[in-house]
């Protein structure tokens, strides 16, 4: 218990303090004149994200294509996690494995960059459907550029919890289900499913949250209609310097996350982290 | 003895009508490991047959075979003299009681139970009072909605077999269901097993029951088959298997192996059939080497002058633990009627 005190200390000190800090100043505002920061308490920033419909939108879209990516990532994570769980030997795993994480070795801004040379109008997906003769597609700096970008980098993040729980299920289940009468599709729908369920809520969790605070990918891969959330975050500090405006809106996705982690939990996701 | 002899009398029917299982030329390999290496086997309809022998002796692959999770390299598999051996095992008329009970731990027993009735497109209202039939069969009634988490081993035994029960299978396929029970669990649930098969016998289910232990072998089965690295040593009923070992595997495996060399002849006499008489009394000379007090009865383990090792069991009837444990390293002879001694062919030996 001694021991474990340093830590929770600085955990209370650097972590909780911070997150206290954030929410106390979202009740404070800015001086329009001289852009200090009064110290009075009021909703006024909430009021202002409530009204304008302009922030109403960016809300809606961050919230949108976090959901979309997490949807995105689940459907593409799931049979990849599955081959890798229970049909590959294991030096395919192993492979298989190095495959998932080596993009994690690169620079997250190396790996969005990337995805605006394939995306660009002269861009390699421009140039492919080209070659078998198909009209350009013109998704560079939208927010389809966004979900695609968003649902490359978390993909790991959910391959790897959903291959946890995959990898969990005793072989007798599978086994007992064919034997009660099952063919593979239904004992993939009632046993196998359910059972990784834990795993794709824990993926989620990273998918959805990680997009959620993400405010680099909309800006290089998305367009003038791509902001989020963290991008008024930024601009918000960086150019109005009204902080505790960005501090009311980054309160946002804490209560959109607090909701999402309560319904996680109900679904057994903490049990497969 | 009346169920030895029921055995028999099926194990006799069976060859006028159709076998309920029949294995013939049954190979599996796995690489070099020979698994299950040419198994004949024939189980008649509503017998309780026991596949016995030491781990890695190819029982569970056998019946594995039989469920269809793994595929024979040769051999033929047949159910009620169709041909299955390339039918997969959800259309096999088989149900398993698999070793670690693999129930779905995200359904309550009631859902466990009505599993495989619910895959066969069976009516909710026929669901219900057959598995409620079923749980009443293994002694749960009222478990129906708790989770597999909250039963204790024993109760999830039972659901495993209610669970298997409930589709009333032609075959019902056992693999080791109580090798994770305590001993006073493992002897009740061997009598309440048994007590279930009789009553299935009767509408013609065969059990096919995969153990290692041979007194439950011997207790619970109208016949048995031994094996021995992938092939059968002998088939017979308990009485047949345990007092006419055919090899000295099964002598061995099948109680305590008391094989013994004489003028170029190879035996065996059982522990119990032996008397111990005193230095100056009919019979082989001998030295006792050790004494293991085991309560109801005292086994000491003897030395022969002429070669060989044989183990007797007395029952403590009138001697003490402190009397039985001081006849340690005393001279003894042996004696036993010609007529419970059984000669071991050494071709069967391998």
């Amino acid at each position: 218990m001694l021991l474990l005190a340093p830590p929770l200390f600085a955990f209370g000190l650097v972590y909780l303090a911070s997150l206290v800090a954030l929410l106390v100043s979202a009740f404070w505002s800015v001086d329009a004149f001289t852009t200090e920061i009064v110290h009075i308490w009021n909703v006024d920033n909430f009021r202002t994200l409530w009204d304008e419909s302009a922030y109403r939108t960016i809300a809606l879209r961050t919230i949108g294509i976090a959901a979309a990516v997490t949807v995105t990532d689940a459907v593409l994570a799931f049979p990849f996690a599955y081959f890798m769980a229970r049909v590959a030997g294991p030096r395919r795993r192993a492979l298989l494995f190095v495959l998932v994480l080596l993009p994690l070795w690169s620079s997250y801004l190396v790996r969005v960059y990337v995805w605006r040379l394939i995306l660009n109008q002269d861009g390699v997906l421009n140039w492919a459907l080209g070659k078998v003769g198909l009209p350009d597609a013109h998704i560079a700096y939208t927010n389809v550029a966004v979900w695609i970008v968003f649902s490359y980098v978390w993909l790991p993040f959910m391959i790897l919890p959903v291959y946890g729980a995959l990898e969990r299920i005793p072989d007798s289940l599978l086994e007992a289900s064919r034997d009660l009468g099952a063919r593979g599709f239904l004992t993939l729908r009632k046993i196998v499913l359910p059972l990784a369920l834990p795993g794709l809520v824990a993926g989620s969790i990273f998918t959805f949250s990680l997009t959620l605070g993400d405010y680099v990918t909309p800006l290089l891969a998305g367009g003038s209609s791509s902001q989020f959330i963290g991008n008024v975050v930024y601009s918000s500090v960086g150019v109005s310097n009204n902080v505790p405006f960005a501090a009311a809106f980054a309160t946002v996705p804490l209560a959109v996350m607090a909701v999402y982690l309560l319904i996680a939990r109900r679904l057994g996701a903490f049990e497969a982290m | 003895m009346a169920l030895q002899l029921q055995g028999e009398t099926r194990a006799l029917n069976s060859t006028a009508t159709q076998p309920a299982v029949r294995l013939s030329g049954v190979r599996r390999h796995y690489g070099d490991v020979r698994a299950v290496d040419g198994v004949d086997l024939e189980i008649a309809p509503g017998e309780f047959f026991t596949m016995l022998g030491p781990s890695g002796s190819g029982k569970t692959t056998t019946l594995r075979l039989i469920a269809g999770f793994e595929q024979p390299d040769e051999g033929r598999i047949e159910l009620d003299g169709k041909d299955l051996t390339r039918v997969p095992p959800y259309l096999r008329d088989v149900n398993t009681v698999f070793q670690d009970y693999a129930l779905f731990p995200h359904m309550t027993v009631a859902e466990n139970v009505e599993y495989g009735l619910r895959v066969k497109g069976v009516p909710r209202r026929v669901r219900r009072s057959k598995v409620e039939e079923a749980l009443k069969m293994v002694r749960l009634p009222g478990l129906g909605s708790r989770r597999p988490v909250q039963l204790s081993g024993g109760q999830r035994q039972r659901v495993a077999l209610a669970r298997a029960l409930v589709n009333s299978p032609a075959v019902l396929l056992l693999d080791e269901p109580l090798g994770a029970l305590d001993l006073k669990l493992r002897q009740e649930m061997q009598i309440e097993l048994k007590r279930i098969q009789r009553e299935m016998s009767d509408v013609g289910m065969t059990f096919i029951y995969v153990t290692h232990d041979q007194e439950e072998a011997l207790t619970m089965s109208d016949r048995l088959a031994v094996f021995n690295d992938g092939r059968i040593e002998q088939v017979g009923t308990p009485a047949e298997v345990y007092e006419h070992p055919a090899t000295e595997f099964v002598a061995g495996f099948v109680g305590v192996s008391n094989v013994l060399e004489r003028d170029g002849r190879r035996f065996t006499v059982r522990p119990e059939k032996i008397r111990v008489n005193d230095e100056n009394g009919p019979g082989e000379r001998g030295r006792i080497r050790d004494v293991v007090y085991v309560g109801m009865v005292t086994r000491y383990i003897v030395e022969l002058d002429s070669g060989g090792e044989l183990v007797v069991v007395r029952q403590n009837l009138e001697t003490s633990s402190q009397e039985a444990l001081e006849a340690r390293g005393k001279r003894v002879r042996l004696e036993w009627r010609p007529e419970h001694t059984y000669e071991i062919k050494e071709g069967n030996e391998s």
